[in-house]
């Protein structure tokens, strides 16, 4: 058995990246750039762990396993004003085991990734499905994926992990030094969450891949103080499947007097009058908007119900009255599912099940086409979609979570003219354009949502006449993007994203990406969010 | 549940070996012994089931006003040592932390008896056993079955954990607790797609849930809530369950935080500087309080510094008597640390229990001439600090009442509305009943809760 040190060294060696399958691309040229890396063997000592599991299992009576053996790295560092209120570096190692016994799933997992651990654990697994066959009525089915084996890296120019902390530190002081120039601001915190993730898959089926995720996700805000008021303001920055290079493009220190004015300026800005307006969204507003009200109720296990007891379920059920029936929105909205664009938190090779990651659609002109799918979820609508294969939405937060179905990246592509927001602003007649992302609550079937922002400006004949505060949008799924009429190009598309996307019992939290460009919607009920104590 | 908890002794032995590796001037150590066993069910069969093990332990080294932190999961001396190097190197990059405190030396620490043995053995066999006594149960709940309750789709979700903490520091400090939590949730809906159900129930003890009576109760609430009609939103007298009540309440604890209100970003900052402590904030039944020690919660005595914890009374008969001081912000302030100085949606550790009064629900209902009755609340988000202004919905089981008696099932609605503000139109107060591990709230009444509008889901 190889040292962790080797274990380490080996897998960043092996790694071959795939390059840029940048915007738009299909699921062809994702395949073809993966088979570059096809065949590669990933860490032995990984491997070998991996498959004594499946071996395990299978000995104990599995009908299908698969082991996934994962090496979780995370670096945070924080500060507030003038100081760093914490740096902290942590690291999570372990292997989980998935077992089917006579269609019933069992899953187990332990930090002690030893080859006697791994038999043990998988043993584990393969009792607890044997439990669960006694109450089960209906067998799984897994819909067919071909075995794999290969190596994938996040592309990246430099490790996050690896960059010196004084680096980092300094970053954030200087941002918050610059920040607390501007008058009236009185609090600045920023931080940085940088992640290295290891993980290797072995199947029964043969696959055997292992594959490296980099993350890094920035954090700005600032707070300013006024007469018996005090306003905030976040800057969106987006997290990334991306490197340091990232972080150092974003220029914080440079930005934060840009930032710290509008919490300053948000202290001045005038109360919003209740209504109806047009509302134009920004990308760094409309990417939350997607993520709630297309990415969820499009996942297949909610439309079924699998998620009625904590996350809910859909409004785009039963799958057979939906699938090329029901009209989403208007038809300006394409909506593209993928795991494949550039820096994009959902971008991979495979997903847990070893499924090699593609782009489809969702919504096509405005009418729902497709669902997001797992291996023993796809089967149910396979008569309907004419697909055989699960699209790759298989995902675990961690080692010792269970892989179940999440959400790959859901993004609005862009239209047809080339316009960008200020082309939107200058046709509008009253309106109001919302940027970044504020409170955000939507219904368990996806129907009611309430959207808030980050700053607010007030359109009066095509031109931005001043700045709104307590401002919040509330709307119903289908009526808000059937209203949406005017839509920008691409070159006004931006990806936003985020690490905490809730799901499942117990809780997971995955990463996700949406692209979008500025979008105009027609006549939205506005709503004041000001109370008095 | 695989059988991986650490004692008392395998934590101090581990605790001192990692002390043992460190040359910063001060090093605290936490650990994190954690075993647990779930099983998922939907449409009437297990989804997903699972045990898990692990060990956490985060090392925190102090090294000349500088300090940083490492947390690793591998116990093997090479990989400990690596971990207390790295923290020792990342503090020494790390510039001096002007609000640094001191690590603590030896505290007395009161006994929390935690841990119930019920839990610890509940293993996948029992687990899928008490899924299925709660999946039967669906199917003859009793009263009125307007369909056929075969016909239910019923998920849910049955979770058991045990955990073993402890701090330790290098001037001496140890403290150990161990505990179990247990939960149960489902939820039934009937095949038309027009009613839902949810029951939880949730404690450190598994013989306090009885999954008949949670499979009974959602199925009752499925079948009663079918076919929902329209009434306006507006503002209503609202009967919130218990379980809405902890859905709500939490929402406010985040806000008691000293230095926030200190610093004039809080709901709680007085016009002019200063707190609102020993202001009347609410509606003087009210009473909120934190305590390890109190039967009904069993918290953890000692916070990550390894503070001790004591009762704390947060609002003591609608006066706001208290807020949470870091171990900081006290020195700073010349108050005694409460410890547990949390913010956002965070649970205090000591537990968190809203006293109350006697009534049951059905008595509020049928002293409520026209009111809601809401089952529990969804997709809670904090709308404005300054009121503690929330956003959510209600879910699973909403009722108009009329005259005393629920009169019809009624579409869901969107909220805005703030706990605070709500506590001071407090209208009655239920019999407080126990929610989750560390968690016990009443039933409250509120009067003009503020209901924006309406949603489709059900």
């Amino acid at each position: 058995m190889t040292s962790r040190r080797d274990f380490l060294r080996t897998t960043a060696l092996g790694a071959v990246a795939i390059a840029g399958t940048a915007g738009f691309t299909h699921a062809a040229r994702a395949e073809s750039l993966l088979r570059k890396s096809h065949g590669d063997s990933g860490d032995p000592m990984a491997n070998e762990i991996a498959l004594a599991a499946i071996q395990a299992a299978k000995d104990a009576g599995a009908s299908y396993s698969d082991a996934r053996v994962g090496r979780y790295r995370r670096q945070f560092v924080a500060a507030r004003e003038h100081q760093i209120t914490g740096v902290s570096d942590s690291e999570s190692f372990g292997i989980g085991v998935r077992a089917v016994v006579n269609g019933a799933w069992g899953f187990a997992a332990t930090r002690d990734v030893s080859r006697a651990g791994a038999v043990r654990v998988a043993q584990e697994a393969v009792q607890v499905a044997r439990a669960a066959h006694t109450v089960q009525r209906t067998p799984v089915v897994l819909a067919p994926t071909p075995a794999v084996t290969g190596t994938w890296r996040t592309p990246v120019q430099q490790d996050p992990i690896d960059i010196p902390i004084e680096d980092k530190v300094a970053l954030l002081l200087a941002a918050n030094e610059a920040a607390l120039k501007v008058p009236g601001v009185r609090f600045a915190n920023s931080g940085l969450a940088l992640l290295r993730e290891e993980k290797t898959l072995a199947t029964t089926d043969g696959t055997l891949v292992t594959q490296t995720f980099i993350r890094v996700g920035p954090s700005f805000t600032v707070t300013a103080i006024g007469d018996g008021d005090f306003q905030s303001y976040t800057e969106e920055l987006a997290p990334r499947g991306s490197g340091w290079e990232y972080i150092t493009a974003l220029d914080m220190p440079g930005n934060a007097p840009k930032w710290a004015a509008l919490a300053a300026e948000k202290l001045t800005a005038r109360s919003v009058d209740v209504g109806r307006y047009d509302l134009i969204l920004d990308p760094t507003n409309l990417w939350l908007t997607i993520h709630e009200s297309v990415g969820h109720p499009t996942e297949l296990d909610r439309a079924r119900g699998y998620e009625a007891n904590y996350a809910g379920t859909s409004f785009v059920a039963p799958p057979e009255k939906m699938m090329g029936k029901l009209k989403y929105g208007s038809r300006l909205m394409n909506i593209q599912a993928d795991r494949v664009q550039q820096d994009s938190l959902s971008q991979c090779a495979w997903d847990d099940e070893g499924v090699a990651a593609e782009s489809w659609m969702l919504i096509k002109d405005g009418v729902f086409h497709d669902y997001q799918t797992v291996r023993d979820q796809a089967p149910a609508i396979a008569s309907l979609n004419g697909v055989n294969h699960s699209h790759g939405c298989s995902f675990a937060d961690s080692w010792d979570s269970v892989q179940f179905q999440r959400m790959p990246n859901v993004s609005l592509l862009p239209g047809e003219h080339d316009s960008t927001i200020d082309d939107i602003i200058a046709d509008t007649d009253r309106g109001i354009v919302i940027k970044n992302r504020g409170s955000w609550s939507i219904d368990q079937q996806r129907y009611n949502f309430q959207f808030s922002g980050q700053v607010f400006y007030e359109v009066k004949k095509g031109k931005i006449t001043g700045m709104l505060k307590d401002v919040a949008y509330q709307a119903r799924t289908p009526d808000f993007w059937s209203s949406m009429d005017m839509i920008g190009g691409k070159r006004s598309y931006w990806l936003g994203g985020t690490f905490s996307d809730g799901k499942g019992q117990p809780g997971q939290s995955s990463s996700v990406s949406h692209g979008c460009v500025p979008a105009r919607f027609r006549q939205v009920n506005i709503i004041n969010t000001a109370r008095s104590v | 549940m695989p059988d991986t908890l650490m004692n008392r002794e395998t934590m101090q032995a581990l605790s001192k070996r990692v002390l043992a590796m460190s040359s910063a001037d001060e090093t605290r150590v936490n650990i994190t012994s954690a075993a647990s066993g779930n099983t998922r069910f939907a449409a009437g069969d297990i989804t997903t089931s699972g045990d898990v093990d692990n060990t956490l332990i985060s090392i925190t080294s102090t090294v000349d006003g500088r300090r940083a932190s490492t947390t690793t999961n591998l116990i093997d001396d090479a990989s400990l040592k690596r971990a207390v190097d790295t923290a020792l190197r990342l503090a020494k990059l790390s510039p001096r932390d002007p609000e640094l405190v001191p690590e603590l030396g030896p505290q007395q620490y009161q006994d929390v008896i935690a841990s119930n043995s019920d839990v610890s053995n509940l293993g996948a066999t029992a687990r899928a056993r008490a899924v299925e006594q709660l999946i039967t149960a669906t199917r003859s709940p009793g009263g009125a079955m307007p369909i056929d309750p075969a016909s239910l789709f019923v998920a849910g979700f049955l979770e058991a954990n045990g955990t073993a903490d402890c701090v330790a520091t290098s001037k001496g400090l140890f403290a150990y607790h161990a505990s179990t939590d247990v939960s149960l949730s489902c939820t039934a809906r009937t095949p038309d797609g027009t009613g839902s159900g949810y029951a939880s129930s949730g404690g450190r003890s598994w013989t306090s849930i009885d999954p008949s009576a949670l499979g009974r109760r959602a199925a009752q609430k499925a079948f009663a809530s079918r076919n929902p009609v329209a009434i306006e939103p507006g503002r209503y007298t609202v009967i919130l369950e218990p379980r809405a009540v902890a859905d709500f309440i939490p929402g406010l604890v985040g806000s008691l935080n000293a230095r926030s209100a200190d610093e004039g970003r809080s709901a709680f900052s007085r016009k002019g500087g200063g707190t609102k402590i020993g202001e009347k904030i609410v509606d003087e039944r009210v009473t909120l309080l934190s305590d390890p020690f109190d039967p009904d919660l069993l918290g953890q005595p000692f916070d990550t510094d390894g503070l001790p914890l004591k009762r704390v009374v947060w609002i003591e008969n609608g006066v706001l008597k208290n807020l949470a001081y870091s171990r900081f912000w006290a020195q700073k302030q010349g108050v005694e640390p409460t410890g547990g100085a949390g913010g956002g949606f965070g649970r205090n550790p000591a537990g968190l229990k809203l006293t109350g009064g006697s009534k049951s629900v059905d008595q509020l209902i049928a002293e409520t001439p026209r009111g809601v009755l809401v089952t529990h609340f969804f997709y809670i988000r904090s709308l404005d600090q300054r009121t503690v202004l929330l956003t959510g919905l209600t879910r699973d089981g909403t009722f108009l009442i009329e005259n005393g008696k629920i009169s019809k099932s009624i579409k869901n609605f969107r909220w805005n509305d703030s706990p605070l503000l709500s506590l001071a139109r407090l209208a009655d107060i239920g019999k407080p009943e126990p929610i989750e591990a560390g968690l016990v709230m009443p039933a409250l009444k509120i009067n003009d809760f503020t209901f924006s509008s309406l949603s489709d889901a059900v």
